[in-house]
């Protein structure tokens, strides 16, 4: 996939500097400022995941997720999901894993949910772009909707 | 340098304390920083094209063909443009943001940039692959037919919440970007 986009970027790179050098200069220029803006706090954040990762490795993560096979334990997934931030090619096999370990259906479903749609850790960031209110009510209303997710795919993995 | 050090403070205090720890807890910031690396090396492979792409579609596509495309008016055109740009991204959510700054300033309509940072969190293609991989493709797309319409009516939701003013505010602040 990265293959992809560095070949996008690059075929574009390629194009636009045969039509316009300068503006291409000026566009890099633009990448170079909006990058240096915000990388800050992207090193922060992944600082920050750094240290929960290291709290927080497979094994505790199946204690918390293991623990409550109802409601509860759903509830405890989704906070779980919501303040982690894990890269989706480690989040997925954990998941399967912790799935073989005995956690429910509704319980992974909620924890990938907000995973990947509720950001705590990166809340900073989504504040400075959107602003603290719109932040907050979305990534709320995401983990609000986590509990759907996780209610529809136990009604689908409850009917095989 | 007195910029450069206002602008790190919360990074120098993340790492002062990091550091800290390391004498206290030698293997736990060793583990930190391993891990820290490996996140790095995962950041620095994605993020300079997706911000390179950024200042070319800044500098060449023009306002008003974004906003026929995705703007006020562009209609259910917008809603699966934002979500097939979203869902064709890589990288983490927080590389999202950036992109939808641009939008902002390219005039593209408040409702469509939530449903692309939506679908850029949960709806991305190369991960839905993975995810039917590693967890079967019952729950994969179980999980994307509910995120779908899901992630449309957060959209709304939102954009009913947020007063019309604030939304100018934060256009007007995308454009100094």
């Amino acid at each position: 996939m990265n293959t992809i986009l560095y070949i996008v970027t690059i075929l574009m790179l390629i194009l636009s500097y045969r039509r316009d050098a300068g503006r291409t200069k000026k566009a890099l220029q633009k990448s170079w400022n909006a990058f240096s803006a915000i990388l800050p706090q992207f090193l922060v954040v992944i600082l920050l995941v750094g240290v929960m990762l290291t709290l927080m490795d497979a094994d505790t993560i199946l204690a918390i997720l293991g623990s409550d096979s109802r409601w509860f334990g759903v509830l405890l997934a989704a906070v779980v999901g919501a303040v982690t931030l894990i890269p989706g090619f480690v989040a997925f096999p954990t998941a399967a894993m912790l799935l073989q370990g005995g956690a429910g259906y509704m319980q992974i479903a909620a924890f990938i949910s907000t995973l990947m749609m509720v950001g705590i850790m990166t809340l900073p960031v989504e504040i400075s772009y959107f602003g603290k209110r719109l932040a907050l009510y979305r990534n709320l209303m995401a983990f609000a909707f986590s509990f759907l997710v996780a209610y529809v795919i136990g009604l689908v993995e409850a009917l095989v | 340098m007195k910029t450069i050090v206002i602008r790190y403070r919360v990074l120098i205090i993340v790492l002062l304390a990091v550091g800290i720890s390391s004498i206290f807890d030698p293997p736990f910031a060793r583990s930190v920083t391993s891990l820290t690396f490996a996140q790095l090396k995962e950041m620095l492979l994605v993020i300079p094209p997706i911000f390179i792409l950024l200042g070319l579609l800044d500098s060449w596509v023009p306002k008003e063909v974004m906003v026929r495309y995705m703007g006020e008016g562009s209609g259910v055109k917008g809603v699966v443009l934002a979500f097939l740009i979203g869902s064709a991204a890589a990288g983490p959510l927080y590389g999202a943001f950036p992109v939808a700054a641009v939008f902002m300033k390219k005039g593209v309509k408040f409702r469509n940039i939530l449903i692309f940072i939506g679908a850029w969190s949960t709806t991305k293609i190369p991960m839905l692959l993975f995810e039917i991989s590693s967890l079967g493709a019952r729950f994969a797309l179980t999980r994307l037919l509910v995120d779908i319409p899901g992630i449309i009516i957060i959209a709304h939701l939102l954009s009913l919440l947020i007063s019309k003013e604030d939304v100018r505010i934060l256009y007007e602040r995308a454009e100094l970007k």
